[in-house]
């Protein structure tokens, strides 16, 4: 779909734009990302708002974890999350091994100190979609070999 | 559990939406870090400039259009072709003076738009769609021509309809009269 080169190709300027307009340093680069993750926040909110408005109330926490890998990544990435962990405490890791935002910069370690940045807006996508679903949590994101990446989603219980 | 087919098309239309919240969101943030609204316009017009010059590349491969010998056929694909293509609006095109080189895009339907109410208090002379400015530019510049492009109208600030104003800066007619002799 068309769109998707779209949404790439603005990803991609939003976080170089963000990046250029900040200094060098350790603590520059953790804001510009908590920047990009609160912009996926917003979005991530927003999206899952319209995204729910039709479908069933979901069973429990496992039910919704199951809706973000298969609905909300499908639609969004045009892909299912290719394998889903948890140990029932709380901890889902999502993994995606080909991950839409980083296919086109690299298949292996090249650029890997860079892949972060790209991938603050989807933790926060994740974390604001949760959070309108009534769960609060922390995403974060590892990668190890371009496009491979893992998403960590510890649930936070009030 | 069988899903109702009619949830199909939804998809389409919740990735569209993902564009725009971003751009919403991304305006967002722009506002809150730049105070002056010729900032903010500025900022828009070099990101859509920035992706306007790799989209072109992603439209040209998407669509077979033929070379173009003059500037309101450019313009024609642009309303009609990549408008559709990327944001799934048809605009309306006119010409704004003789020598044909101003020509003028009427959006009456701006998706990028669909969630925001109104312009933020004290941001009066915001552009929000002000990428597509950059996009235009950037994408025309990418095949050697030219242009000026900027809003002429904007409904979010009062006009009836909004209108992006495509001003290209060459006259492609002077290749064409050598080639005649």
């Amino acid at each position: 779909m068309a769109d998707e080169a779209l949404f790439l190709l603005l990803h991609n300027e939003v976080v170089s734009g963000v990046y250029k307009s900040a200094e060098q340093g350790e603590v520059e680069n953790g804001r510009c990302i908590t920047k990009l993750e609160n912009m996926g926040f917003r979005v991530g909110q927003g999206l899952i708002e319209r995204f729910t408005k039709d479908t069933a109330r979901f069973k429990d926490e496992l039910d919704i974890m199951k809706f973000i890998c298969k609905d909300f990544w499908t639609t969004v990435f045009k892909k299912q999350i290719d394998n889903l962990r948890t140990n029932h405490q709380g901890i889902y890791v999502l993994q995606d091994n080909k991950f839409r935002l980083l296919t086109q910069m690299s298949a292996g370690k090249q650029y890997l100190e860079h892949a972060s940045k790209y991938l603050a807006f989807t933790c926060g996508l994740i974390r604001g979609g949760l959070s309108n679903l009534g769960i609060k949590s922390i995403v974060t994101a590892e990668v190890s070999s371009m496009p491979a990446c893992k998403f960590q989603v510890m649930i936070q219980k009030l | 559990m069988s899903r109702p087919a009619h949830r199909r098309p939804e998809y389409h239309k919740i990735n569209k939406d993902l564009f725009v919240l971003t751009y919403g969101a991304l305006v967002a943030q722009l506002c809150k870090d730049y105070e002056k609204d010729e900032d903010v316009n500025k900022y828009l017009d070099t990101m859509g400039y920035g992706i306007g010059t790799r989209l072109i590349e992603d439209f040209l491969a998407r669509s077979c259009v033929r070379r173009c010998h003059s500037y309101s056929e450019i313009t024609d694909i642009i309303a009609q072709v990549a408008f559709k293509m990327y944001l799934g609006i048809t605009p309306s095109v006119t010409c704004n003076n003789s020598s044909r080189n101003e020509f003028s895009l009427i959006l009456d339907k701006n998706p990028l738009v669909e969630f925001v109410e109104e312009l933020p208090a004290g941001r009066s002379s915001l552009c929000y769609c002000n990428l597509l400015c950059g996009i235009i530019r950037g994408a025309l510049e990418m095949v050697h021509l030219a242009a000026d492009v900027t809003f002429l109208q904007d409904r979010l600030k009062g006009d009836s309809v909004t209108e992006i104003g495509i001003t290209f800066l060459k006259k492609l007619d002077e290749r064409k009269y050598r080639r005649k002799k």
